[in-house]
């Protein structure tokens, strides 16, 4: 199997969404949204991350393995921060000595 | 070289079949080492969420005094070395070694500049007194020692972005240097592909680091 080239107009394309995406997060922030702030700007960063890893990194075109690997890693990134968060937001949930 | 060995292609090592199962496993022994290092700065983004969920205002207001012009600017010149980064593996895939070569003294170029525009904004926080640890002295709203939490985050975090920018740096002269000594072909290429994901991963880091750091007080000059 040969490898996979990505197009030029592929390139730009992506370029040219992570450019805006800078530009409407950079905008969102303008707005007191109060906790939808931090909503918004992971939310814009999860999807231009996300196109950088399947296009800049041709994650989309390469095996089913690379696939397992990269997934696994943000799965345990995912169990690190939602098992810690889970800890320290339902801290006060309970009245028990501290 | 290998004029007398015309089975064995061009960059293959004896221990695989062949340039697409070695060029397979170098990508996943890159992707390795980048699940590490999603974990290791995944630990840094935890710490700060938990001192942000605490201290709202306090990192609110710490925030307001980066400047997000900087950093957005250098959020956008390493989105256009991602993409000249991205062409140089194109061209490499292509057989185009000068397209090659100035794809990626362009990345190189856009790396300093990101790394000149930062050394710019720390110098500007030193004038400043806010270098935690060393001379730290606040007089806007909130606590001062909450606001100190911030920039210890600040510091470290992008300090360590920056480190691998400048790793990243030295990968690309010793690949820049290959390439101009014709080390690469259309079917050998992985040394440009498997630096490629480390400097897109680079990138992926600043992408998260810019709205959390910079933005969090933005809407406070409206």
């Amino acid at each position: 199997m040969a490898a996979h080239i990505v197009g030029k107009k592929t390139y730009f394309g992506i370029f040219g969404a992570l450019m805006v995406l800078t530009a409407v997060t950079v905008w969102v922030a303008n707005f007191d949204l109060g906790r939808w702030n931090a909503v918004a700007a992971l939310t814009i960063a999860v999807v231009k991350g996300t196109l950088v890893v399947l296009y800049f990194m041709h994650v989309r075109y390469s095996s089913r393995l690379t696939w397992v690997f990269v997934s696994s890693g943000l799965i345990w990134l995912i169990v690190l921060i939602a098992l810690t968060l889970g800890d320290y937001m339902t801290r006060g949930w309970v009245k028990i000595a501290q | 070289m290998a004029d007398t060995h015309t089975a064995t292609p061009y960059g293959l090592a004896h221990h695989f079949d062949d340039v697409e199962q070695q060029r397979e496993a170098g990508t996943l022994g890159m992707w390795a080492f980048l699940i590490t290092e999603i974990m290791f700065f995944g630990g840094l983004f935890l710490a700060y969420i938990l001192y942000r969920s605490t201290f709202p205002d306090d990192f609110a207001a710490a925030s307001a005094h980066l400047d997000w012009k900087l950093g957005g600017t250098n959020t956008g010149v390493l989105i256009c070395s991602s993409l000249t980064m991205a062409m140089a593996v194109y061209h490499s895939q292509t057989g185009n070694k000068k397209w090659l070569i100035i794809c990626l003294l362009l990345t190189m170029i856009l790396g300093a500049a990101f790394l000149g525009i930062k050394a710019y904004e720390y110098h500007d926080k030193y004038v400043s007194h806010l270098i935690p640890g060393f001379d730290f002295h606040w007089t806007g709203h909130g606590s001062p020692k909450h606001v100190e939490m911030f920039y210890y985050l600040y510091f470290v975090m992008t300090g360590i972005h920056a480190l691998h920018m400048i790793i990243g740096l030295g990968i690309m002269t010793v690949i820049t240097v290959m390439a101009r000594r014709g080390r690469f072909t259309p079917e050998y290429y992985a040394p440009i592909e498997i630096s490629g994901l480390y400097w897109h991963f680079v990138d992926i880091v600043w992408i998260f680091l810019f709205p959390l750091l910079y933005l969090l007080g933005a809407h406070i000059h409206h």
